[in-house]
C-alpha cells in the first residue's frame, strides 16, 4: 500500500521522491535531475558565495532576471578610480527576466506535473495493487501525451522568438527606453502610461516638437495606411478576377503562355521588382522619364516617387506598382478556381437557357468570391504591413516637415521602422506597435473564428 | 411543304443571325487579344529593361539600354570575379534549405496534432498561434537583437535560420491542419484500430497523405530567405555573410556610386530560377494556398 498524500509530499519538497516512492527509479531521476538543475542554475549563475552584503544584482538566472524586470537595475555606471565601472544595463536585464520568467512558468509546470504524478501512481498502485515500472509509464505516457511532448520543439521555438521579443517590445511602450535615455550610460524606468498619452497629446509635450505633433502625425500615417491598404488589396482582387476572366474565355488560345507571362510579378521576386521600379522611375535619370521626355510626352521629367509638391503623385505611384504586384496573385487563384468548377453546372445552365453573361453573374462570380474572400482579409492583413513596397520605392519620403520623423508616403510600419532604426525612439515605435497590433489583431482573430475549421475543428 | 417552308425561313434567320454574331464574336477575339497583349506588355517592360540593362555596356543606371547596342556579359564576370555575389548566393541558399527541413518537420507534426486530436487548451493554442503570427515579427528587432547578442548569434546564420523557422511555423501549421480536414479521418483511424501508435499512424499514413500540402510548405519556406532584407540587415554585418537580398540592396542603396547594370545582372541570376519554379510549380502552389483559405 502506497500513500498518496506521503508521495505528493515528498515530491513537493523534493522532485522525484515521490516516483522513488512509488517504485519508479527512472522517473524519480528525471524529476531529481530537473530539480538540482533549477537549482544549479540559479547558485552558479549568480555570486551567492562572494563576501559582499547580499544583493539581488548578485543573484542567479532566475533571481536577477525577476529583480530586473521589477527595478530595470538601479545603479548607472560610475567613473570610478578603475575607470568606467560596470552598471546595470536595463535592456540586458529586461530581456533576461522575460526569459527568466518564461522559464519559470515552465519549471513550476513541470513541479506540478512531479506531484500530481506522484500522488495518481501512488494512488493507482494502492488501488490495483500493481506497480508500473518506469519503462511501462514511458510507453503509456509516449502514447497519451504523444500530442503535447510533439508541440514542446516548437513551442519553445515560438517562445524564444516570438514570444518573447513581442513581450519585450510590449514592455518597452511602458518605459523611457529612447534616443534620449540609452542603456548602458542610463537607467530605464517604468513610466506607465505616458508614451500613450503623449502619443494622445493628453501630457504637454515641451522640446522641440510640441503640440499635438505626435497625434497629427499618427492621425495622417494611419489614414494614408488604412487608404493604401484598402487601394492595394481591393484593385488588384478586382483586376485579378478581371484578368481570370478574359484568360478563361474559352475564345482564347494558348491559355498557358499568357497566364505565366500574366504571372511574372507575383512569381519573381518582390523585392527585386520593388528596387527594379526604384530605379525605372528615378526622377533624375530614371529610363521611364527619359523615354518620356524623347516621345515628348513630357517637357521635364516627372519625380514619380520624390515629387515635394505633390504628396498624391508618390502615393499613387506606390499603388500602382502595388497593383502591378498584386494582381496576378488573385489572377491565378481565381482562374484556379474557375478550371476546378464542373462543367456540369455549366451545360445545366445552358439546358435551362442562361446565356454567357447569366453564367458568370449566377455561377463563376459568386463561386469565386465565396472561395476567394477570406484571402482579401488576410491580403489587407499583408498590405497594412507591406513594408517592402513604401521602404524600397520612396524610403517613405518625400519629407514632410510638419511629421514627426515621418514622410509623406509612410505607411505605420515603416515610420515604426525609421523610429526604431534611424531615431532610435523605441518606446513610441513600441506604442505604435500596438496600436497596430490591436487593428490587425482584431481583425484577422475576427475573420479567423468565423473560419469552418476553427468551429468545428477546435 | 409547308415544313421545308419553315426550315428555309430558319435557315435565312440562322445567316443574319450569325452575321451579327459573327461580326460580335470578331469583336469579342479582338477585345480579348488587346487587353491580354497591353497586359502582358505592361507585365514584362520593366523586367525586360531589368535583363537588357543586364548585357548593358554602361555602368550607370542613366546610360541603360531596353536593348543594348554591344551586349556584353562583363557584369556577370564582373560580380563572379569581383564581389562576394557566389558567396552571398551560397549562404541564402544554404539558408533556405535549412529553414525549409526545420520547419517541415515542425510544421507537419504540428499541423498533424491540432487537425486530429483533441486535447486540453486546443482552441486558445491555436487562436493564439494564429495572433501570434499577425504581430509582424521584424517590430520586436530590438529584443532579438539583444537575444542574438546575448547568445552570440550576431553575423551568424544560425540567428537567421532559427527567426525563419520560428516565424513561418504559426501559418504553416495552419495551412497543414486545413488541408488535413479534407483527407478521411478513417484511414488513420483504422490504422490506430490496427494497433498503430500514434507516431507510426503519423509516419506511415498521415504523412504520405500530405505530400501535396508539405510540398506547397516546403517551397514557401524555401523562398522566405530570398526575399527577407530586414532580419539580414539586422543581424549579419559581415559583407562575406551577407543573403543576396542585402548584397543586391547594397549594390544600388549603398555608399558606392549606383551600379544599376551590376545590380540587374545579379538580380536576373537570382529571379530566373526562383521564377521558373513558381511558373512551372503554379498549380500546386495556388491549390496549396486555396487549401489553406477554404478549408483552414
Amino acid at each position: 500500500m502506497k500513500n498518496p498524500k506521503i508521495a505528493a509530499f515528498s515530491s513537493l519538497i523534493l522532485w522525484g521522491t515521490g516516483q522513488l516512492y512509488n517504485g519508479q527509479v527512472g522517473k524519480a531521476i528525471f524529476f531529481f535531475v530537473l530539480q538540482i538543475g533549477t537549482l544549479l542554475i540559479e547558485l552558479l549563475t549568480g555570486n551567492y558565495f562572494l563576501n559582499e552584503q547580499f544583493a539581488f544584482r548578485n543573484m542567479g538566472f532566475f533571481g536577477k532576471g525577476i529583480w530586473g524586470i521589477l527595478t530595470l537595475g538601479t545603479q548607472t555606471s560610475i567613473l570610478t578610480e578603475r575607470g568606467l565601472s560596470a552598471g546595470d544595463n536595463s535592456v540586458m536585464l529586461l530581456i533576461q527576466g522575460i526569459i527568466a520568467v518564461i522559464l519559470l512558468a515552465i519549471i513550476v509546470g513541470v513541479w506540478y506535473l512531479n506531484v500530481k504524478d506522484a500522488y495518481v501512481t501512488a494512488k493507482e498502485i494502492s488501488e490495483s495493487n500493481i506497480a508500473i515500472s518506469s519503462r511501462g509509464w514511458l510507453k503509456k505516457t509516449w502514447e497519451n501525451s504523444f500530442e503535447y511532448l510533439i508541440m514542446i520543439p516548437s513551442a519553445f521555438m515560438l517562445l524564444m522568438f516570438v514570444v518573447m521579443p513581442m513581450i519585450f517590445s510590449f514592455l518597452v511602450a511602458f518605459t523611457n527606453y529612447n534616443n534620449n535615455n540609452m542603456p548602458p550610460t542610463n537607467l530605464l524606468d517604468w513610466v506607465g502610461l505616458s508614451n500613450f498619452s503623449r502619443l494622445f497629446s493628453l501630457g504637454n509635450e515641451s522640446g522641440t516638437f510640441g503640440g499635438d505633433i505626435w497625434l497629427h502625425t499618427f492621425l495622417h500615417v494611419f489614414l494614408w495606411t488604412v487608404l493604401f491598404a484598402v487601394l492595394s488589396t481591393v484593385i488588384p482582387f478586382f483586376l485579378g478576377l478581371f484578368q481570370a476572366v478574359v484568360l478563361n474565355n474559352k475564345r482564347v488560345k494558348a491559355k498557358k503562355v499568357w497566364r505565366s507571362v500574366l504571372i511574372l510579378p507575383w512569381a519573381m521576386p518582390a523585392i527585386l521588382s520593388q528596387l527594379n521600379f526604384q530605379q525605372l522611375l528615378n526622377g533624375q535619370f530614371g529610363p521611364i522619364n527619359r523615354m518620356l521626355l524623347n516621345l515628348g510626352v513630357i517637357d521635364s521629367p516627372i519625380f514619380w516617387l520624390s515629387d515635394p509638391n505633390n504628396p498624391w503623385l508618390p502615393r499613387m505611384t506606390i499603388v500602382l506598382i502595388g497593383i502591378w504586384l498584386g494582381f496576378p496573385y488573385f489572377m491565378a487563384l481565381m482562374s484556379g478556381v474557375m478550371t476546378s468548377i464542373s462543367k456540369d453546372i455549366y451545360e445545366a445552365a445552358e439546358i435551362d437557357g442562361a446565356n454567357e453573361k447569366q453564367q458568370f453573374w449566377k455561377i463563376t462570380l459568386p463561386l469565386v468570391l465565396s472561395a476567394t474572400a477570406p484571402l482579401l482579409i488576410m491580403n489587407f492583413a499583408s498590405n497594412f504591413n507591406n513594408f517592402g513596397l513604401i521602404y524600397f520605392l520612396t524610403g517613405g519620403g518625400p519629407i514632410n516637415p510638419n511629421f514627426i520623423h515621418a514622410g509623406q508616403t509612410d505607411i505605420l510600419i515603416s515610420w515604426i521602422f525609421k523610429l526604431t532604426l534611424d531615431q532610435r525612439m523605441y518606446d513610441m515605435a513600441a506604442v505604435m506597435s500596438i496600436i497596430i497590433f490591436l487593428v490587425i489583431g482584431t481583425i484577422s482573430a475576427w475573420n479567423f473564428t468565423r473560419t469552418k475549421s476553427f468551429k468545428e475543428g477546435a | 411543304m409547308r415544313h421545308s417552308q419553315s426550315t428555309i425561313k430558319d435557315k435565312t434567320d440562322i445567316s443574319a443571325l450569325n452575321n451579327k454574331s459573327q461580326f460580335k464574336e470578331v469583336i469579342t477575339h479582338i477585345a480579348l487579344y488587346t487587353e491580354l497583349i497591353i497586359m502582358s506588355v505592361i507585365v514584362l517592360f520593366p523586367i525586360l529593361w531589368i535583363v537588357g540593362s543586364s548585357f548593358n555596356p554602361g555602368n550607370s543606371l542613366a546610360s541603360s539600354r531596353f536593348i543594348p547596342q554591344n551586349p556584353t556579359l562583363n557584369h556577370y564576370i564582373n560580380l563572379i570575379q569581383n564581389t562576394n555575389y557566389l558567396r552571398w548566393y551560397w549562404n541564402t541558399f544554404k539558408i533556405a534549405v535549412i529553414t525549409m527541413v526545420i520547419n517541415v518537420f515542425l510544421s507537419t507534426s504540428l499541423g498533424y496534432i491540432f487537425g486530429r486530436f483533441n486535447f486540453k487548451f486546443k482552441k486558445t493554442a491555436l487562436l493564439s498561434v494564429m495572433i501570434l503570427q499577425i504581430f509582424p515579427s521584424f517590430m520586436a528587432m530590438t529584443a532579438l537583437y539583444v537575444l542574438f547578442l546575448t547568445f552570440n548569434l550576431l553575423d551568424n546564420h544560425w540567428a537567421l535560420i532559427l527567426l525563419y523557422s520560428a516565424g513561418q511555423i504559426p501559418f504553416n501549421t495552419w495551412l497543414i491542419k486545413g488541408y488535413l480536414s479534407s483527407v478521411p479521418k478513417e484511414l488513420d483511424e483504422s490504422a490506430m484500430l490496427d494497433g498503430a501508435s500514434k507516431f507510426q499512424t503519423f509516419r506511415y499514413v498521415v504523412f504520405p497523405l500530405m505530400k501535396p500540402i508539405i510540398s506547397f510548405v516546403a517551397v514557401t519556406n524555401f523562398m522566405v530567405p530570398w526575399m527577407d532584407f530586414i532580419f539580414p540587415r539586422l543581424i549579419i554585418s559581415t559583407n562575406s555573410n551577407f543573403t543576396l537580398a542585402i548584397g543586391l540592396f547594397d549594390m544600388i542603396n549603398g555608399n558606392a556610386s549606383n551600379q544599376y547594370t551590376s545590380f540587374a545582372a545579379g538580380a536576373v541570376l537570382v529571379a530566373l530560377p526562383i521564377t521558373c519554379i513558381y511558373v512551372f510549380l503554379q498549380k500546386y502552389l495556388i491549390e496549396g494556398i486555396m487549401a489553406g483559405a477554404s478549408k483552414g
